[in-house]
């Protein structure tokens, strides 16, 4: 960062490694706050990426799947399956005869797989104890800040389709 | 020790700098942090705040250094 410097008669090796103590406590001074500096711009990077992402973002396509079959699941019974694309992982529950929720099977906290357990009635994250409801994916307890992406169902015939996903990150 | 020497005076002023950046630095790091927790949650609309402000503490940093950098000199030579 030569160009932030004032223009002096001192070499820069001299100023930066002085023999003089008195010295020496302004140069570690001046170095500590051009890396705090540095941090800063850092800081600033970050904040630009996540603005540059947030432009260049496009709307992922949501293709209609068939997921399964109305009778496929017992009441209680779980499908796992992957939605939109083969890399995001969603689980399918029949919470009731005529009633299916889909839900994106990745922990908003860290990414762990949730699986439904039957008894307590919820989706649980096994890796720090998140427990989200059944009914709308919304946080019940544990580290999770947000509610799981929502994986939309729609009724053909004798097939459940994944048209859509809803919520956060969708 | 004289508190009143003109080097001990820079100092006082380098160390007075340094945590007002120690403190606009906490404040962007906790920006960061929740605009990206934002954004992960879906809401891209604090993208353009968030890098404006970021932009705002990165400047008084940099304008605290370039501070820290003429009392530096001016002591010193």
């Amino acid at each position: 960062m030569n160009w932030l410097r004032k223009p002096s008669s001192t070499p820069l090796w001299r100023d930066e490694f002085s023999v003089f103590t008195a010295d020496e406590r302004y140069v570690n001074r001046r170095q500590f706050t051009k890396f705090l500096t540095l941090t800063s711009f850092g800081m600033l990077a970050g904040n630009l990426w996540i603005l540059a992402r947030s432009l260049f973002h496009r709307a992922p396509s949501f293709p209609r799947t068939p997921v399964a079959a109305t009778d496929e699941l017992a009441v209680g019974g779980v499908k796992l399956f992957a939605y939109p694309t083969a890399d995001d992982p969603c689980i399918l529950v029949r919470t009731a005869s005529d009633s299916f929720v889909a839900y994106s099977q990745k922990c908003t906290h860290l990414s762990c797989a949730v699986y439904y357990a039957k008894e307590q009635n919820r989706l649980e994250c096994p890796c720090h104890q998140g427990f989200f409801a059944i009914a709308d994916g919304s946080v019940l307890q544990g580290p999770p800040q947000r509610a799981l992406p929502r994986v939309s169902l729609e009724r053909k015939g004798g097939q459940l389709l994944a048209v859509g996903m809803e919520g956060e990150g969708a | 020790m004289n508190t009143n020497a003109p080097q001990n005076r820079g100092l006082t002023a380098i160390d007075g700098a340094m945590v007002l950046i120690v403190v606009l630095l906490i404040v962007q790091i906790w920006l960061l942090s929740a605009t990206l927790e934002s954004y992960l949650a879906g809401h891209r609309e604090a993208a353009v705040p968030g890098a404006i402000i970021s932009a705002i503490l990165f400047a008084a940093c940099l304008g605290l250094y370039r501070f820290v950098d003429r009392i530096d000199s001016e002591v010193r030579h």
